[in-house]
């Protein structure tokens, strides 16, 4: 086999100048779509962290179900659940003034992915506020710090160096789980390439989108390790 | 509301034994991830750990890559991929035939080899935690490599890794949902089918996810009933 054979069944030229311009538009959609819900769900999953330590017994039971039925069922049922779901009481959504959000498929992915991956963000928010020595908040009460100023000077700071490793696990498994959303039509780097697929009925494409995702996983890999031992600079 | 409720009943127009075979076919393929699945985990992590180098290279690439790349593009990769492959030695042997391959195959293989990466990291930060002399007592007693392995390292290694494990196996249950997409009728496939002849996707992809909280929650006791059972030995006498 010569190279220029090898060249064609890897990285035909061709379907490269086809679809490559597509497959940057995939990845910058995918990127958007990641960063969005990732920072939306960490506020969210904050609140909900907090939410599950609160001493209100009402509030503690509704976030543990919130918890426990996102991180218990499949995202794919769930983004099919909010957007096939929800978007049926058209109606509904016409008289209170929100049925452009409920119609969009990209709206209702960026629902799903951040109340998703909220859930999941809260549990380690929670773990990690949780592994903050006692004595800390005991001080914290010696010097008459306020219950914001404390949290918000002495607890999140120490949690959040606790956090940063899981945190990270979660940003790469989000940006996997994003390739979901190519199924509600939209155009990520996902859906670029099962577009791509269709077609032209090249097999490459796949290996292409399997690569450029290896890469994106890597590359946030190495960069958290990175910030991570940045961040713990002083322990070491 | 009741007549949504008869939607889900078992008798004729009700969708209830549909979603119930949905439903266990769901359940035999998260199972039947489990025989290879497991034992390769085991495989990648002992060969990590090997001295050999390109034995380490090969357990390092492979769960790179498995844990790195989106299980929807793993199960495509493998079902088309196999396709084209199967089609392509066929051609090459004369034969000019379409190949279709099983869906639940394809969908077994590939989970399998996405659970093999994800449980070989946990094998190996439970291999972490066995001390050494558990080694060096097992060589000075004479036992072999394999003995040791087995009547030594392997049940500490299993209580161990049983959390993580448990971990896995909830996230092998919910990706299963992504078969749906090959049209292996599971219970999100059925779920879809059920949507769109009754015009009802709150009712059943509400009962969809509920479906999948039980499998979690029944797993959830059963890890606990296990997980009580490895480390029994460790449970101080009842007062």
């Amino acid at each position: 086999m010569s190279l220029a054979e090898l060249q064609n069944m890897f990285l035909n030229p061709d379907l490269l100048e086809r679809y490559g311009p597509r497959f940057i538009d995939g990845l910058l959609v995918t990127g958007k779509l990641v960063a969005i819900s990732f920072t939306l769900g960490a506020l969210l999953g904050l609140l909900i962290a907090l939410g599950r330590l609160s001493s209100n017994r009402f509030l503690r039971s509704f976030t543990g179900a919130y918890v426990y039925f996102f991180r218990g069922s499949p995202l794919l049922a769930q983004l099919f659940l909010l957007y096939y779901g929800l978007g049926s009481f058209k109606g509904f959504w016409q008289d209170v003034g929100l049925w452009w959000f409920f119609r969009d498929a990209w709206f209702c992915t960026l629902l799903a992915f951040t109340l998703n991956t909220a859930a999941y963000q809260a549990e380690i928010l929670r773990g990690s506020i949780l592994s903050v020595a006692q004595g800390q908040r005991e001080a914290c009460k010696a010097l008459n710090l306020s219950r914001w100023t404390a949290f918000r000077k002495i607890i999140l700071p120490q949690s959040l160096l606790v956090a940063i490793g899981p945190l990270g696990n979660e940003l790469i498994l989000m940006i996997k789980a994003s390739a979901i959303a190519s199924l509600v039509t939209i155009y990520d780097l996902m859906g670029v390439t099962k577009m791509a697929f269709s077609r032209s009925f090249d097999f490459q494409v796949y290996l292409w989108a399997a690569v450029l995702y290896l890469l994106i996983v890597e590359v946030v890999r190495r960069s958290l390790k990175l910030i991570e031992g940045r961040l713990g600079r002083h322990l070491q | 509301m009741l007549d949504q409720l008869s939607l889900l009943s078992f008798a004729s127009g009700g969708w209830g034994s549909a979603l119930l075979a949905g439903a266990l076919v769901t359940i035999a393929l998260a199972l039947s991830c489990l025989p290879i699945g497991l034992p390769l985990g085991l495989a990648v992590a002992v060969a990590a750990r090997s001295k050999n180098r390109w034995l380490r290279a090969w357990a390092t690439t492979f769960s790179t890559v498995f844990r790195g790349l989106p299980e929807l593009l793993t199960l495509l990769i493998i079902y088309y991929g196999c396709q084209i492959a199967a089609q392509k030695i066929l051609a090459m042997m004369g034969y000019d035939a379409q190949v279709t391959i099983n869906t639940f195959v394809a969908a077994m293989v590939a989970f399998s080899l996405v659970f093999a990466a994800f449980s070989s990291e946990i094998w190996l930060g439970a291999f972490k935690t066995i001390p050494k002399g558990q080694f060096e007592a097992a060589s000075a007693l004479g036992l072999s490599k394999f003995t040791t392995f087995r009547k030594v390292v392997l049940p500490q290694l299993a209580r161990i890794a049983l959390p993580g494990l448990s971990n896995n196996w909830l996230s092998l249950l919910k990706d299963t949902s992504l078969v749906s997409t090959i049209s292996l009728v599971d219970l999100m496939r059925q779920t879809n089918l059920a949507v769109s002849v009754t015009k009802e996707p709150m009712l059943f992809y509400t009962v969809a996810c509920l479906g999948y909280l039980f499998f979690s929650a029944i797993s959830g006791r059963l890890f606990a009933f296990l997980e009580r059972y490895f480390s029994r030995h460790q449970r101080s006498a009842q007062p």
